[in-house]
């Protein structure tokens, strides 16, 4: 079983929910899918088993001894990532989105192509089970496609070491590593909070997820931040059918867990925020579509 | 020219940009500053509810895809082998061959590869940019992407392109992350404000931020959101690698409270709303172009 836990913005608590998930029962394969911003390994420390580069994309660059400015190439770049500067033609890193049409169309075969793949996959070994998990490199693109390969790798480590469940800490938003984080799995989790950006972004996913068919589970996280909107967005939910699987309270143990390296559980399963996630996490596992 | 952007970014979510941002651009105006808010949050747009604001204009944000005619098709595969992003699909000998939209960026390669006359493009819709006035003037612009889509950069370059030129100030609360989206705005900015959470999540993300604003070559500040809470690891590292530590927002619950009901703190609380100007002013003072300084 995969179960994917993601929000429409960023900050609602993803990963700690995710590591108290991983925390609380059985063993488990934890991959983190927020590549931008990795972040369960800080608690977990896994091992590294394995590490490979990942290839993220490429970058046109110009070999000014071959180039006659004759500024073709600017016609055809349509990600307006071409330009003359001091009279040179000119790339900009930035802006280039990596199609190669320049370099294609090129008379003088002056443009070349370089690779990124300072981004890196790990898989190892964590505490209560298997861990994956991605690091985009500073400035690298394309991270739904790491994300892609991160679940992969989750799914063989799964296979080979006959751990059943897989929780997947998803990105925030709805762009393209959400999308390949949402594909496929079995349930998703999306985690909010009482304000109205919250609910706004509640929307949002919602309406993403919609498309992929898979069975939703919501929590308010911080719920009793603001009471209001927290039955703002239970009403929500009631109407759009959409099971909450339950409120954690604001609770100042998830940061001082997380300076501890701990998961909420690890700190202490007695705390009311650690049983309610705990029968949370029950009913999500046991709850047949 | 004479035009400042400063872009408010984190490398993890929640950390407070939006409301750095939103509250910035509060106090800008309050000081009679000819500013701007830009949300490039394309995903998760949420700047705008905060202000009073009339709708100006809506602009719709599309891309080509290529359609392919299979009357001229000869399934020779060169289109295939000029995408670089694997969004045409053939198989020569069954005859099929397909356009993935949701794979392609729109570069028109394949057009430029077929011989045959057998590929013309269509515009597809990747969503919105929304233009608003408050007060009069046009002061604050959305970029916001269609649910489905895969990124959201095109809605943000799309969202910059229509900066009003007689703003002084320009504010854009980024997207979070530290990849392409990120890159696209920080990219445009002249100085970018960072904010980060003094806890071991928030540090780690300050770190991916602050490498690639390091290779992109900009000038940023840090501001810590939510001071008290965590430990001292965040204010270390400023030191040790000298970066600016422009501001502090210390945890107050009433902060959150107004936040959560879509309220600017610095309306209710003067002494934040002075502090964060005094932190956007040393900014414009130390780093802006002449005319964006008074």
């Amino acid at each position: 079983m995969e179960v994917a836990i993601v929000s429409g913005k960023g900050g609602t608590g993803k990963s700690s929910i995710s590591a108290a998930f991983a925390t609380l029962n059985g063993k488990v394969v934890l991959a983190d899918c927020d590549v931008d911003a990795a972040n369960l390994y800080l608690l977990f420390n896994p091992s590294h088993e394995e590490e490979k580069a990942f290839i993220t994309g490429e970058k046109a660059f110009i070999d000014y001894s071959l180039c006659t400015n004759c500024g073709l190439c600017i016609d055809y770049c349509r990600f307006n990532a071409i330009s003359f500067k001091e009279e040179m033609v000119s790339i900009s890193e930035i802006a280039c989105d990596g199609c190669r049409l320049c370099s294609r169309i090129c008379p003088e075969n002056a443009i070349g192509m370089i690779r990124n793949d300072k981004s890196k996959i790990y898989a190892g070994t964590f505490r209560n089970g298997k861990m994956v998990y991605g690091r985009l490199a500073p400035g690298e693109e394309n991270s739904g496609k790491l994300v892609n390969v991160v679940r992969e790798k989750a799914k063989q480590v799964a296979k080979e070491n006959g751990l059943e469940t897989i929780i997947l800490d998803g990105p925030p938003g709805t762009g393209c590593p959400v999308i390949s984080t949402l594909t496929g799995v079995d349930k998703v989790v999306i985690v909010t909070e009482p304000t109205i950006s919250g609910l706004h972004d509640l929307e949002r996913i919602v309406e993403l997820v919609k498309k992929f068919n898979i069975q939703i589970f919501v929590i308010i996280n911080k719920y009793d931040l603001n009471l209001s909107v927290t039955r703002e967005i239970e009403k929500w939910c009631l109407v759009k059918k959409i099971p909450v699987a339950g409120c954690l309270p604001y609770d100042e143990n998830i940061i001082k867990a997380m300076v501890n390296r701990k998961s909420i559980i690890e700190l202490n399963p007695e705390l009311e925020i650690s049983l309610k996630l705990n029968m949370i996490w029950n009913r999500i596992k046991n709850q047949e579509k | 020219m004479g035009m400042m952007k400063i872009a408010i970014a984190s490398g993890k979510g929640g950390t407070g940009k939006t409301f750095v941002a939103t509250n910035i651009f509060y106090t800008l105006l309050k000081n009679n500053y000819r500013a701007m808010l830009i949300d490039c949050d394309a995903e998760a747009p949420n700047s705008i509810a905060f202000f009073e604001t009339k709708l100006v204009k809506e602009i719709e944000v599309t891309q080509l895809v290529p359609v392919i005619n299979t009357d001229n098709c000869t399934y020779c595969g060169k289109c295939h082998e000029y995408c670089n992003y694997n969004a045409i699909f053939i198989l020569p000998p069954m005859k099929i061959i397909q356009v993935i939209e949701d794979l392609c960026h729109g570069c028109g390669a394949c057009r430029v590869a077929c011989n045959f006359e057998a590929i013309s493009e269509k515009p597809v819709s990747l969503g919105k940019v929304n233009l608003y006035s408050n007060n009069g003037k046009l002061s604050l612009i959305e970029a916001k992407m269609n649910i489905g889509v895969m990124s959201p950069v095109p809605v943000i370059k799309a969202a910059v392109k229509h900066i009003d030129n007689q703003a002084e100030i320009v504010i854009l609360d980024s997207p979070p992350g530290t990849s392409c989206p990120f890159i696209q705005t920080a990219g445009t900015s002249d100085y970018v404000i960072l904010v980060t959470e003094p806890t071991p999540f928030g540090l780690s993300d300050l770190k991916q931020s602050v490498a690639t604003l390091r290779t992109l070559n900009k000038l940023y500040g840090v501001i810590v959101n939510r001071a008290g809470v965590g430990n001292r690891d965040v204010y270390d590292y400023l030191k040790q690698e000298n970066i600016p530590l422009l501001f502090e927002i210390p945890f107050k619950k009433e902060i959150a409270e107004l936040y959560s009901v879509g309220k600017i703190a610095s309306e209710h609380d003067s002494s934040l709303s002075k502090q964060l100007f005094a932190t956007v002013e040393n900014i414009i003072l130390k780093y802006g172009s002449s005319n964006s300084k008074r």
